[in-house]
């Protein structure tokens, strides 16, 4: 599928995003030149552990990093726009209108003094010259699309009045209020209960789909993105180290990174019964100050010299890892080629 | 696996700094502390020589040489800071004057802090009635009026140093109680309470090995602020005629007896004033620094 | 919202009644206020006719309740000094003391509010090491030394302004500094942590990631959630101020009641000290409550359980 729509213009094209923090002990390289492309109406699955920069590149994409962070990269295109470039003021009119983002933490992501209908009605009226009264109706038409009964008397209520599940579909109306292109969900489901989550993120999957918008969704849940994603990117230590198809990372990934982190959760059918579920040693090394090889080297069983040097870019395109060994040492484990 | 050595740049070590050597680099580094710290310990040193520094009896009066202005406005090295309207020396009046601020600031604050300290850690350690009063009680004390109610005690019982000292000492308590209130519900329901109480620790082991020793940060930042609120009282008191009374030196007094020459020789006023702002914004400084460096939620 | 106001407005009347205790029973500290009244030079026999004339003959208990029963009726006795009713003299003098506390405050709110919030926009900027400056200075300066400089200052070198009285409104201005400086440090601090922690949040961000711009998110998203514990440290402060406007009233003189409360201290006149400090502690309990009341009508987590 993927195929075919590389030969249209994507939606979202990323070269070289590079996010650096200055710190008092150094520069803390952050995202470190990930490349990666996002086409109408597609799924994007970023994972990876806390600490891999997955939450920067998705503010960085709405521009909405901390001041003290510096933002570069060769190419961040939405649509033909250049996100780099924009002024403040394009950048404004993008987000919430074209661009929408749903965080992590429902629970304190809505303004307590203001009610629901309050929130939802400027999130449009930022964006369309419409009545308070349409601005309404459509607010009622979005919490009844995601789920919430009673919707219009729903309005008057203050977000303390509501549970986390609630409010987070009340995020996500919100994010749809202006018909976006693209959402951006930074872990929309890590906050909630283990059975909330399920409905949330098929409820998020349902509407992206019916309403054929594009997302990125950060996760670090790899059962979440064998079931939605289109495409993955594994993220490691502020790098892409693989991106691809999800069919193809997941039925053949070829950094040792990626199959660790597939080795950690039981697959139906790969997985023995009884067997022990993988770790991986070690802990993310820190990124402060020059970032030389591969950052992966210090937790993986297949290092050589070669690993302080260049690492080339691997694979065919759409499916690309970043590792010294030209297979990713698939030989080496024993895994087919 | 030999690639494993510590020479890895990526390897680099994770433990940092002890806690000690964090604070005292944040010490080292916060200006305020440093400035603060530095002229009280200054002014307490003066305070404790006054009897050695000061270059005349404070109290000796002069009428031939009454306002001999100060030596940068033209007087002489024999009164550096000139003399009074009944000749005192004014420079030694200042002096002893730092004595009694720093008395009855240190006195006061330790007589509100022990008061205050015991309302708190008992409302917030035992809650329920004991709270309630607790909290009852700083409502009544925070809704009297300090000054209205301190002049007219003071007035009944007549301003001597010891009767500003208790007065005050007995009016200060409250933002003791409110915030050791708070400290100790916080640290109440940690584990290591509950442990202390789950091996069979008495009540006051509790509150004495384990949560004082957890609230005594903030306690000692309210220590600070008491004693320059303290200071600022007793002089607005004596400023008033009903604090410490003449002839003893207080900077407050100095300010009230200038008064009424600061048409023509205004330095009578600037220069006690001046002093205790200098104090207390010290003690102020000290305060929001060690607030600063020993604050939790900026230990990281 | 109506349980938590009858329950705060029960608390208001129970403090009100415990200081009205307190600061009836502080006049009877020096042992025998007979004796206090009739002053050094009085005979066994003068202290005698004082003590039945006022009363003081009576049990302690018994008194109170009489001035108790008297005070919630708006009669607080005659002054000692001035012969008159003390209600008819603090109603002359409230004007002028209120006056001042409503300029005040106002000065506080209109100077440290905004002072804080640019502070907050932009942590470690030349605006917020003034603001912080400002607030740790206006900590530490004697409120009685300020008023004294600016006398000297804007009132005789310059004059700019009248040095003291009440008659016109260019009275007010230096007292009106000199109180207000005193709340704002307090009001700065808070407005500034509150903002910093506001503006932090997680729905700043919504509000950012919506569209909106940097005026909206600052004023309509972040200043209404970090205004609300202003408001009640406000009403705190108010309370504080007309206690301390006696400091002020005594430099300006300005013939309010804080005046009145210097010169009835001064000269032992009870009736009227008593009725001064139930007053001004009656102001602060109706501050704060009023102040409860708006703030949880402000927050709505509050206004609703």
């Amino acid at each position: 599928m993927s195929h075919i729509q590389d030969t249209v213009k994507p939606l979202l094209s990323v070269r070289g995003l590079t996010l650096d923090i200055p710190l008092a002990s150094g520069t803390l390289h952050a995202v470190r030149g990930i490349d990666f492309d996002l086409h109408k109406g597609e799924t994007l699955c970023i994972v990876g552990e806390s600490g891999s920069g997955k939450s920067l590149t998705s503010l960085a994409v709405m521009g909405l990093l901390e001041k003290n962070i510096r933002r570069s990269a060769e190419q961040l295109n939405f649509d033909g726009i250049d996100l780099i470039g924009a002024s403040k003021r394009q950048m404004r009119g993008l987000r919430g209108d074209r661009i929408a983002m749903i965080f992590q933490e429902p629970m304190t992501s809505l303004n307590p003094a203001y009610t629901i209908g309050d929130q939802l009605v400027e999130a449009l009226r930022l964006h369309r010259k419409v009545s308070r009264e349409k601005a309404r109706e459509r607010a009622i038409e979005l919490l009844e699309k995601v789920g919430i009964t009673a919707a219009a008397s729903r309005l008057s209520q203050y977000p303390h009045q509501l549970s986390g599940g609630l409010r987070q579909r009340v995020v996500i109306a919100m994010a749809l209020m202006c018909e976006p292109e693209l959402i951006i969900a930074d872990e929309p489901t890590t906050a909630l209960d283990v059975t909330i989550q399920a409905q949330i993120l098929s409820l998020l999957v349902e509407l992206t789909k019916e309403m054929d918008v594009a997302m990125i969704l950060i996760t670090h849940d790899l059962g979440v993105v064998a079931r939605v994603a289109d495409k993955v990117g594994v993220m490691y230590a502020g790098e892409l180290v693989e991106t691809g198809p999800a069919t193809d990372v997941f039925g053949k990934p070829m950094h040792p990174y990626t199959r660790g982190l597939l080795h950690c959760i039981p697959q139906p059918g790969k997985t023995k019964r009884g067997e022990k579920l993988g770790t991986i040693p070690g802990i993310v090394p820190s990124l402060i100050g020059d970032v030389q090889g591969c950052a992966f080297r210090t937790r993986c069983p297949h290092v050589v010299e070669a690993c302080r040097g260049d690492i080339p870019e691997r694979g065919q395109p759409p499916h690309e890892f970043l590792c010294v060994h030209a297979d990713g040492a698939r030989a080496a484990e024993g895994e087919p080629a | 696996m030999a690639l494993q050595e510590p020479i890895d740049p990526l390897l680099e070590e994770i433990s940092g700094p002890t806690p000690r050597q964090i604070l005292r680099k944040r010490v080292q580094g916060h200006m305020g502390l440093l400035f603060g710290a530095g002229v009280v310990l200054v002014l307490l040193v003066i305070a404790i020589l006054a009897p050695v520094l000061a270059p005349h009896d404070p109290y000796l009066q002069d009428l031939a040489n009454r306002m001999v202005k100060p030596v940068f406005m033209g007087g002489t090295w024999e009164h550096p800071l000139g003399t009074d309207h009944l000749g005192r020396d004014y420079l030694s009046r200042l002096i002893y004057g730092a004595r009694v601020s720093l008395l009855i600031g240190s006195v006061a604050a330790l007589i509100s802090g022990v008061i205050g300290t015991a309302m708190g850690v008992a409302a917030g350690y035992f809650g329920g009635r004991v709270d309630a009063v607790v909290t009852f009680l700083i409502n009544v004390r925070l809704a009297m009026p300090v000054v209205l109610v301190a002049l007219a005690v003071v007035a009944i019982l007549g301003g001597s140093l010891q009767v500003v000292i208790a007065v005050l000492g007995l009016l200060l308590w409250d933002r003791f109680a409110v915030v050791m209130r708070a400290s100790t519900l916080q640290v109440r329901r940690r584990e290591y309470v509950s442990a202390a109480q789950a091996i069979g620790a008495s009540t006051p082991r509790v509150i004495l090995s384990e949560i004082m020793p957890n609230i005594v940060n903030n306690l000692i930042v309210i220590v600070t602020l008491e004693m320059a609120h303290a200071i600022l009282l007793e002089a607005a008191l004596s400023f008033l005629g009903l604090g410490v009374q003449p002839p003893t030196p207080s900077w407050g007094l100095m300010v009230s007896e200038g008064k009424n020459m600061m048409l023509f020789e205004p330095w009578l006023v600037l220069i006690p004033g001046v002093v205790l702002f200098v104090l207390v914004l010290a003690i102020n400084l000290m305060g929001d620094g060690l607030r600063d460096v020993t604050a939790p939620d900026s230990r990281s | 919202m109506l349980p938590f106001i009858l329950k705060r407005l029960g608390l208001a009347g129970l403090v009100a009644f415990t200081v009205s205790f307190i600061s009836f029973s502080l006049l009877f500290l020096s042992g025998d206020p007979a004796a206090a009244l009739a002053g050094e030079t009085a005979s066994g026999e003068d202290i005698e006719a004082i003590r039945r004339l006022y009363g003081f003959d009576r049990p302690m208990l018994v008194q109170y309740g009489e001035w108790l029963f008297q005070a919630l009726r708006g009669n607080f006795g005659e002054s000692y000094y001035f012969k008159l009713p003390v209600s008819s003299l603090i109603a002359d003098r409230l004007s002028v003391t209120m006056t001042l506390g409503v300029c005040g405050i106002t000065f506080a709110l209109l100077t440290a509010v905004p002072l804080g919030v640019a502070a907050a926009i932009r942590p470690n900027s030349i605006i917020d090491r003034v603001a912080l400056f400002l607030s740790v200075a206006g900590q530490a300066m004697p409120s009685f030394w300020f008023g004294l400089i600016l006398i000297v200052l804007f009132g005789i070198k310059l004059r700019w302004l009248p040095p003291s009285g009440a008659s016109t409104w260019q009275h007010f201005i230096m007292p009106t500094i000199v109180l207000g400086y005193y709340a704002m440090p307090a009001i700065m601090r808070l407005t500034r942590a509150g903002m910093l922690e506001v503006l932090n949040s997680d729905y700043i961000r919504t509000a950012r990631a919506k569209g909106a711009g940097e005026g909206r998110v600052l004023f309509k998203h972040a200043l209404r959630n970090a205004i609300i514990p202003v408001v009640s440290l406000a009403a705190v402060q108010m309370g504080f101020m007309l206690g301390g406007s006696i400091v002020v009233e005594s430099i300006f003189a300005l013939h309010g009641a804080g005046y009145l409360a210097w010169e009835s201290i001064a000269r032992n006149d009870l009736p009227t000290v008593q009725a001064l400090i139930l007053i001004f502690s009656m102001f602060y309990i109706i501050f704060t409550f009023l102040a409860d009341v708006l703030n949880a009508w402000l927050d709505p987590r509050m206004r609703s359980s």
